[in-house]
């Protein structure tokens, strides 16, 4: 296992995103597709062609056409500017709920790792106990509880992700607190918090990565659950998940193009976060650098 | 399921020689005595009276249970059939007489009624189940009491076949209310020897098992799945039922109803979604009915600033943009509910208040208000009703950000909502979807307009409606005096606006092989008078 | 023998406070939804006197510690209550519905390891390749649609426009009458009492939902297969295996196959808790009369014996399933006991 240190220069990080998304097509791709959902979510708002909000009932549950390219909703809004504009607040949504648990998880996970004890055992319980929940329904009670807006959306999706970063990073910090490049380290003047923070705990990045685009997409898509159930984001603010929830009952009727469109660009997020897992991965694995 | 198992139905059916000892129905069985039935919502009880009851399980009373009478029928002027409140008909009473001060109803007992048993209904039983009723506490003890019933030594039996109620003060409520579904007439020699010391009603029995007259019987209940009625043969209520069997599948997805009922694999599928009825309306054959004495209405609540200034609250009913509420969330099914003449010459109700959505006005009458720069508002719906409430809001905040307002949408679990909207009366702005079982404009005022009833959500509060609402509540339609209250009631309430009606909801059913639909104030399906397609 | 069952023993005991920590959680998280259940259950023209006296009759006039204990006290007699909404012991309510959730989620996994396994098999074979690609585009696709959605499409295909599938009216059409009740599973019970034909119709209601389901699941199961088939063949004793000159057939299934089973297993035991929990969404797509929609009805309506029973249920089970997958790691493989742990 090699020692690594978070020194490294801006070039060398781009060569190797280049290296790895040369050495794998569906990485490249992955990439490609990340890049245009985070410009939709920058720029989105600026490039519709309506208001996203703007209702017109007498154009109401339109098919695609060159007005509206993606046709119109129940109440005549535009579902092509609402997709695109969602996209920031779904991005938002996963991006958030993931580096909550990310960061909280990983805390949790490297103290009870490295100092063991009793700490590790009551972090272990506290963590089956979350994981014996049925997930989905204690997201769906904690969105309940706290009502439904974005930060409890956000919230909820966090808690039910910290175990498995936790568990992750207890595991790759438990086998590696007695390594010989992090006794090393210790022996040179490194304090415990800093030897774990910077010798050990970046070693548990890689398999936490694929973690991560796992959990985006998973956000999004829970996030889409709850709307179904009806604990999505308050109405009209536009979010896939609930255009898809609402929709969904307008496929049987013939009007596709309300839950198709939505549902197509929330696949395809997840199905980008999905594949940017491996990609991730090796993006971040030390013994990939050489 | 654990009270209807296989063999013990197939036994029983085998037994009535009405079921081939088979594993499956024949497959005629489907389309020729059998009728399916869907709906979204699910029955949790066979017992109205039951605590915790919900609306949908109120069917079987109808259908398995027997009152003493029962609403006529009439044709509507769209053609569509209804029940008829102003002509009662014998169901378990043969006939009636009432006093000359109004105070005794004296019914004589159909001689020839039984229940499923076999057992002679008399008037003991009658007792037992009014007596359980007004003492059952909640919804049908309350109900009860609309009609002047509320104790038990109001109710005697005086023989077998005759039975007697005493009213404290005469009331036209009370003949109609033994009309509606609560004073359901049960077994009560079953009902007892099921009871317990702690259970006197033998709720926890009539909860899964009925025991009644009515025109069918539950064949089995498959609790969150399904109801299966099967005709009792022996019923003397009314004109048998045509079909056999009735069953009612519990299916919580629209889109899953309504493909059903397309393709013709069940045969009614009741309460279905407005966008459905329009849609389904070329194909299939499709009942929307408006319901009687329900409003979908905007609420104010006259307790919260900006809303206690009533220039504020004609700003709002003049800003409401009526007829695309109308489109987007009923989609024109239903009544108009708007733009109606100043001059009140009738007592129709629900009725078009004489506002239209007119921006100009709106703004003048903000402009005058206290709050001529507009404000911050939460208007809040019930998530068990995003259906119309949704875009109704949503066309609402928009509407209103044209004056000022600046609403904000907020949308309330189904649980939360009873306690914040109505017992609570918090919300600043709701919709709210009352109607009132029984067919007379003052009770429907008893429960939205009077200070404190439970479906007044907007906290209104007027001296004149509390008086004039209580002086017509008894009294008689055709009494002199009654039109004139009446129209002073409706002219406060329209200067006032504490509650800004949108629409007159329609009632939708869909039907794909069946006929012979009946729309029922109660809202649920009525099976005894279904036939099939062309009978 | 003894000394083999302690582990077993120890690792029950290490369960019991992951089962007080769920029975807390879950009572605070009742108590802290919004809405009283006494106005909810009062039902539909409730005067203060009557919502007061549902208050006193669901015992929720009493306080916080006093409920809690009260609950306490009845789960020790192996009590869950009694749900309002459905007026009938917790206990009966999830005894009638798990068998349905349980049947969906098993055939939507038996489903899904028979295509995932060799798929993810195949593409550790022919790693890099375009297979391996394809099928990593493939069973990401399946995870990436809200499985709602999934099964709303599926309807609208093989039901509404082709006519393949018969009516998404949950667990049998109306035609046929529930099998004796023996497992509570369809599928076994119609086979136990002989009858094929209500056994075709179970499955043939099955097949939708359960292709949902199966889709979803793809992914993990067929990354995790890949994953662990190419950590066995770099290994060792594979080298070894080929370096003796065994065929290339006996080397993958006998060897890489086997070993890389084991991660598999603990995959499938994630994957079938997560999916158990899950498919309330499918449930409520397909009326499928399972615990998942009971879950969401009784939380929608603060049902609180019923939610409460619903989780630790759910807990329960899933304390059983990584003891199940424990106990098999001991089969698969015999090195590993439980006094490695």
């Amino acid at each position: 296992m090699t020692d690594i240190t978070p020194t490294q220069s801006g070039n060398g990080l781009l060569a190797h995103l280049g290296h790895v998304m040369r050495e794998n097509p569906v990485t490249a791709l992955s990439f490609g597709l990340f890049a245009f959902f985070v410009l939709q979510a920058f720029f989105g708002h600026l490039l519709v062609p309506y208001d996203p909000l703007a209702t017109n009932s007498v154009r109401a549950l339109e098919a695609p056409s060159g007005d509206h390219w993606f046709g119109t909703d129940q109440l005549g809004r535009d579902v092509f500017s609402r997709v695109i504009v969602a996209t920031r607040l779904d991005l938002t949504i996963s991006v958030l709920a993931v580096a909550i648990s990310f960061v909280i998880g990983s805390v949790l996970g490297a103290l009870a790792g490295y100092w063991g004890g009793w700490l590790d055992s009551v972090l272990n319980r506290i963590l089956d106990t979350i994981m014996a929940f049925p997930l989905f329904v204690l997201a769906m009670g904690i969105v309940a509880a706290l009502g439904n807006t974005v930060e409890n959306i956000i919230y909820a999706t966090a808690i039910i992700n910290i175990p498995f970063y936790a568990r992750v990073v207890r595991a790759e910090v438990n086998i590696r607190r007695e390594a010989g490049f992090a006794l090393a380290a210790r022996l040179s003047g490194n304090g415990h918090m800093r030897t774990l923070a910077f010798h050990i705990f970046p070693n548990a990045l890689p398999p936490m990565m694929v973690q991560v685009s796992l959990n985006m997409g998973w956000a999004i898509l829970n996030a889409a659950g709850l709307s179904f159930v009806g604990l999505g984001v308050r109405p009209p603010t536009p979010e896939w998940g609930i255009m898809v929830a609402e929709g969904a009952d307008y496929i049987i009727s013939g009007h596709w193009w309300v839950a198709l469109f939505p549902g197509l660009w929330l696949m395809l997020a997840v199905f980008t976060f999905n594949l940017m897992g491996d990609g991730l991965r090796d993006l971040v694995d030390p013994r990939r650098r050489t | 399921m654990s009270s209807f198992n296989r063999r013990a139905f197939l036994a029983s059916a085998a037994g009535a020689g009405m079921l081939p000892f088979l594993r499956v129905l024949p497959a005629t069985a489907q389309t020729g005595d059998t009728l399916v039935t869907v709906f979204g919502q699910t029955i949790n009880s066979l017992d109205l009276h039951r605590s915790g009851t919900n609306r949908a399980s109120y069917q079987v009373a109808i259908n398995c249970y027997d009152r003493l009478v029962g609403f006529g029928a009439k044709q509507l002027p769209s053609g569509e059939m209804s029940y008829d409140y102003d002509v009662i008909v014998p169901e378990l009473a043969e006939s009636w007489t009432i006093s000359d001060d109004g105070l005794t109803i004296t019914f004589k007992l159909k001689p020839n009624a039984t229940f499923w048993d076999g057992s002679k209904v008399t008037a003991e039983d009658v007792k037992w189940s009014f007596d359980r009723a007004v003492s059952a506490g909640g919804f049908p003890t309350v109900q009860m009491r609309a009609g002047g019933f509320s104790r038990p030594d109001q109710f005697e039996a005086v023989d077998a076949e005759t039975f007697v109620v005493k009213l404290d003060y005469p009331s036209k409520l009370s003949l109609p209310d033994l009309a509606v579904p609560v004073p359901f007439i049960i077994n009560s020699a079953v009902a007892k020897a099921n009871a317990t010391e702690d259970d006197p009603w033998a709720m926890e029995y009539l909860h899964t098992t009925p025991a009644g007259s009515g025109a069918f019987k539950v064949m089995r209940w498959d609790q969150g799945q399904q109801l299966v009625y099967e005709r009792n043969d022996a019923w003397v209520g009314g004109d048998l039922p045509a079909f056999q069997r009735v069953i009612v599948r519990e299916v919580p997805s629209a889109a899953t109803r309504r493909a059903l009922v397309e393709r013709g694999d069940v045969q009614v599928s009741f309460d279905i979604p407005d966008r459905d009825a329009s849609e389904l309306a070329d194909k299939l054959t499709v009942h929307s009915t408006p319901i009687e004495n329900c409003i979908h209405a905007l609420c104010l609540n006259t307790k919260f600033a900006p809303f206690t200034d009533p220039d504020v609250r004609k700003a709002v009913a003049y800003a409401t943009p009526y007829d695309a509420i109308f489109e987007s969330a009923a989609y024109g099914r239903g009544a108009k509910l708007w733009g109606g003449d100043t001059e009140i010459t009738d007592t129709a109700w629900p009725r078009p208040f004489p506002y239209t959505t007119d921006l100009d006005m709106a703004r003048a009458h903000m402009a005058k208000s206290g709050y001529p720069d507009g404000f911050d508002v939460t208007l809040s719906i019930s998530l068990d009703l995003v259906s119309w409430m949704e875009p109704a809001a949503l066309l609402i905040q928009e509407a209103m950000a044209e004056i000022g307002i600046n609403v904000t949408v907020d949308r309330i679990p189904g649980a939360n909502w009873r306690t914040v909207a109505l017992v609570d009366k918090s919300l600043d702005m709701l919709l709210e979807n009352f109607g009132g079982w029984l067919n007379t404009p003052d009770y429907y005022f008893f429960w939205a307009y009077q200070e404190g009833r439970l479906f007044n959500a907007s906290n209104y509060s007027h001296p004149m409606v509390e008086e004039l609402t209580d002086q017509t509540l008894h009294m008689p339609m055709d009494h002199p005096d009654y039109a004139g209250l009446i129209k002073q009631m409706f002219e406060i309430v329209i200067e006032d606006l504490p509650r800004i009606p949108l629409y007159q909801p329609a009632l939708n059913v869909a039907m794909n092989g069946a006929d012979g639909y009946e729309f029922w104030f109660h809202r649920q399906l009525d099976a005894r008078p279904l036939t099939g397609a062309g009978a | 023998m003894a000394t083999r069952w302690l582990p077993i023993l120890w690792r029950l005991v290490q369960t019991i406070p992951v089962v007080i920590g769920v029975v807390i959680i879950s009572f605070v998280l009742t108590r802290a939804l919004p809405g009283d259940p006494a106005v909810q259950f009062a039902g539909q023209m409730a005067t203060p006197e009557s919502i007061e006296q549902t208050r006193v009759a669901l015992g929720l006039d009493k306080s916080l510690p006093q409920q809690f204990l009260i609950y306490c006290k009845a789960l020790l007699q192996g009590d869950l209550g009694r749900s309002v909404a459905t007026g009938r012991p917790v206990l009966t309510d999830l005894s009638t519905r798990l068998p349905a959730s349980l049947e969906l989620t098993l055939t939507a996994l038996v489903l899904s390891c028979l295509i995932a396994i060799p798929l993810g098999v195949l593409a550790a074979v022919r790693q890099g390749s375009w297979v391996d690609h394809l099928c990593r585009v493939l069973v990401t696709a399946g995870v990436s649609l809200p499985t709602f959605f999934t099964g709303i499409l599926l309807i609208y295909v093989f039901y509404y426009l082709l006519g393949w599938a018969p009516s998404p009216l949950g667990r049998l059409d109306f035609v046929y009458f529930d099998p004796p009740r023996v497992t509570g599973f369809f599928l076994i019970d119609s086979v136990l009492d002989g009858d094929l034909r209500t056994f075709a119709g179970a499955a043939k209601q099955l097949a939708l939902p359960a292709i949902t389901l199966a889709l979803f699941t793809l992914a993990p199961i067929a990354r995790m297969t890949r994953a662990a088939m190419l950590t066995a063949l770099s290994s060792d004793y594979i080298r070894t295996a080929r370096a003796a000159g065994l065929t290339p057939r006996k080397v993958l299934f006998g060897y890489a196959f086997r070993n890389a089973l084991l991660p598999v297993v603990t995959t499938l035991g994630m994957v079938f808790s997560f999916v158990l929990g899950a498919n309330v969404l499918v449930e409520k797509v397909f009326a499928w009369p399972g615990i998942g929609s009971y879950a969401v009805e009784a939380l929608v309506q603060s049902d609180y014996a019923a939610v409460q029973g619903f989780v630790l249920a759910m807990a329960l089970l899933f304390v059983l399933i990584n003891l199940v997958i424990d106990l098999s790691y001991t089969l698969i493989d015999p090195r590993i006991g439980f006094s490695s742990k």
